[in-house]
């Protein structure tokens, strides 16, 4: 019986065993190998000496790490929710048979194909007070025109937020125009027949349905804020001080400057508790889903 | 108000704000074309908006210069890894979807959630089994990293593709007595062509663009582009050359730019595929 099966199966076995390989060793192994060495005092190199939770403490004791934390929400929010708004109008806009439709989609998406590095570099320079809007506008006689955000510690994060829905709307853009297009003409005509204003259609009637693409792209945006690091890289530095440090960067940082594996471990293992509480359900919800219709 | 004239007042406000969307989205390219072209002297005296008065191709060419060694590191990390992802993903993507295999779900699930999951998890382990099998810092080792990123995306994208294909299609062929891999390249992957498409598109953007896992995996000899272009601009020290710099910056985003402007709507479908489901 298992000789049969085995027979049956064993090119499929051999075609996957690249992607298992890469899932034990890697998705699995590695994770669980990160989360193991959070438990040690390991410093400049790995140690088999358990110490329980003495890095987390230390983790939470270190002030770098709680204003990464903060930035990271702080900057989430904004950027998700002027992405979202940005990139829904985009889209709503498109929606009226406009002329040229596929010119604008080409400027809106264009960002999109860019790299943080690159986009952080633009805005960067753009944003800097001394050669950049501050200097145009002084120039043009307004001499006590300020725009240094990206210079202060209490405004930094907007330009980096600038920068990334910037970027980021197209995304939106795309996906909820999808959505629209989805949407049956019967609503439209109901609506109108009962004389309900087309902006009020879209918020009250249109936008409630499309709850699973808003869902889908907000997980896509949470995607781009957990990963966050090339843009600050190029854009700010971590800087002023350490007003737009994150965490993905506190956990390169004391990797392979600080050389504190035990701490940058205890880091990116709290980055995985928290990517698995927000996004595991509605990937498993999904997953669910899937299992289920193929069952069918 | 007539109606007429309502109508035509809406027209206008939505082209106006299309049109001023549009330029907000379009400023910051116009803003590094001609920063690229202007003379230092110029960027130091006029402001940030206007037309160079006397074009220069010269920070080009030193740019150019500059980052021809991560050009081509790009290009030689790019091309081994987006074939290689992609089979991998296709071919797990198509056992997975049409051979029953044990435990095969709970691998799609671990996919799922390992798509999701920061890098920053993984580095040091991976750095230390890369480095034991001596491919840390090789271009081996960073084309080994880039498929086992990129194969969550891959394979969930291809058995996405492939639960929409008839599985009439593929009973028949079994029946016929066609074997698992007869099966895939006779009649699968001859149906792949869209979804190859699009995951050459995300796999090209999704590569070139990346920075931190070449900068931690790549090392000296194989830096792309994007982490030589940051080293040049972020880490000189003394006067910057903004000119050099722009000009530096267009180049590195050249490669991905193209592919968007050639692919178009398949660029579209490539990052809302997998995206909007059901």
């Amino acid at each position: 019986m298992m000789k049969i099966w085995l027979r049956r199966n064993f090119s499929a076995l051999m075609a996957l065993s690249p992607a298992l390989l890469i899932v034990l060793v890697v998705y699995v192994g590695c994770t669980i190998w990160s989360v193991r060495i959070s438990l040690t005092d390991s410093h400049i190199l790995p140690s088999d000496h358990y110490v329980g939770l003495h890095n987390y403490v230390r983790l939470l004791n270190t002030d770098r790490w709680n204003t990464s934390v903060g930035n990271l929400v702080f900057f989430g929010f904004m950027f998700i929710i002027a992405s979202l708004v940005t990139g829904t109008l985009m889209a709503i806009l498109m929606d009226q048979r406009i002329k040229g439709e596929a010119l604008f989609r080409t400027i809106y998406l264009y960002p999109l194909a860019m790299s943080f590095i690159v986009t952080g570099l633009i805005w960067e320079w753009i944003l800097q007070p001394t050669l950049g809007i501050q200097k145009m506008m002084r120039n043009f006689g307004f001499a006590h025109f300020h725009f240094d955000w990206i210079n202060h510690s209490s405004t930094v994060l907007y330009t980096v937020a600038l920068a990334a829905v910037w970027q980021g709307s197209g995304l939106v853009m795309a996906i909820m125009l999808a959505g629209l297009r989805g949407v049956d003409d019967e609503i439209w005509k109901a609506a109108r027949i009962e004389g309900i204003s087309p902006v009020r259609t879209y918020i009250s009637i249109v936008l409630p349905m499309l709850g699973g693409a808003i869902a889908t792209v907000t997980v896509l945006l949470a995607l781009t804020v957990v990963r966050l690091f090339d843009l600050i890289i190029a854009m700010t530095g971590g800087g002023p001080g350490d007003s737009s440090e994150v965490p993905a960067k506190f956990i390169y940082d004391y990797l392979f400057d600080h050389q504190d594996i035990g701490l940058a471990t205890a880091a990116s293992t709290l980055m995985l508790g928290f990517v698995l509480v927000f996004i595991g359900p509605w990937q498993i919800w999904q997953w669910r889903r899937d299992v289920r219709g193929a069952g069918r | 108000m007539s109606r007429a004239r309502k109508h035509l007042a809406a027209r206008v406000a939505i082209y106006t704000c299309l049109i001023a969307m549009a330029l907000f989205v379009l400023g910051p390219l116009y803003v590094m074309v001609i920063t690229s072209l202007k003379h230092m002297s110029e960027i130091s005296s006029g402001n940030i908006l206007a037309l160079p008065h006397i074009p220069t191709i010269a920070p080009w060419l030193v740019s150019a210069h500059k980052l021809s060694a991560g050009f081509l590191n790009s290009v030689k990390i790019l091309i081994p890894s987006v074939i290689i992802s992609i089979a991998v993903g296709a071919i797990a993507g198509y056992a997975l979807q049409f051979w029953r295999l044990p435990g095969a779900s709970l691998l799609v699930l671990i996919l799922l959630i390992g798509a999701f999951i920061p890098y920053a998890v993984f580095i040091y382990p991976l750095v230390r089994i890369l480095a034991f099998f001596g491919l840390f810092g090789t271009l081996t080792g960073i084309v080994i990293v880039h498929t086992t990123f990129g194969l969550p995306v891959m394979t969930i994208l291809f058995k996405n593709f492939y639960s929409s294909l008839p599985v009439e299609l593929f009973k028949a062929a079994r029946v016929d007595g066609a074997g698992f891999w007869r099966i895939f390249a006779s009649i699968v992957f001859p149906m792949s062509t869209p979804i190859v498409i699009v995951a050459v598109i995300l796999q090209v953007t999704g590569i070139w663009n990346d920075f931190l896992l070449g900068l931690v995996f790549a090392g000296r000899d194989n830096m792309p582009m994007t982490v030589e272009l940051n080293n040049i601009v972020t880490t000189t020290t003394g006067t910057r050359f903004y000119n050099q710099d722009m000009a530096a910056t267009i180049l590195t985003a050249a490669v991905p730019l193209l592919v968007y402007l050639v692919s178009g709507r398949w660029f579209v479908r490539g990052i809302t595929a997998g995206a909007v489901k059901g």
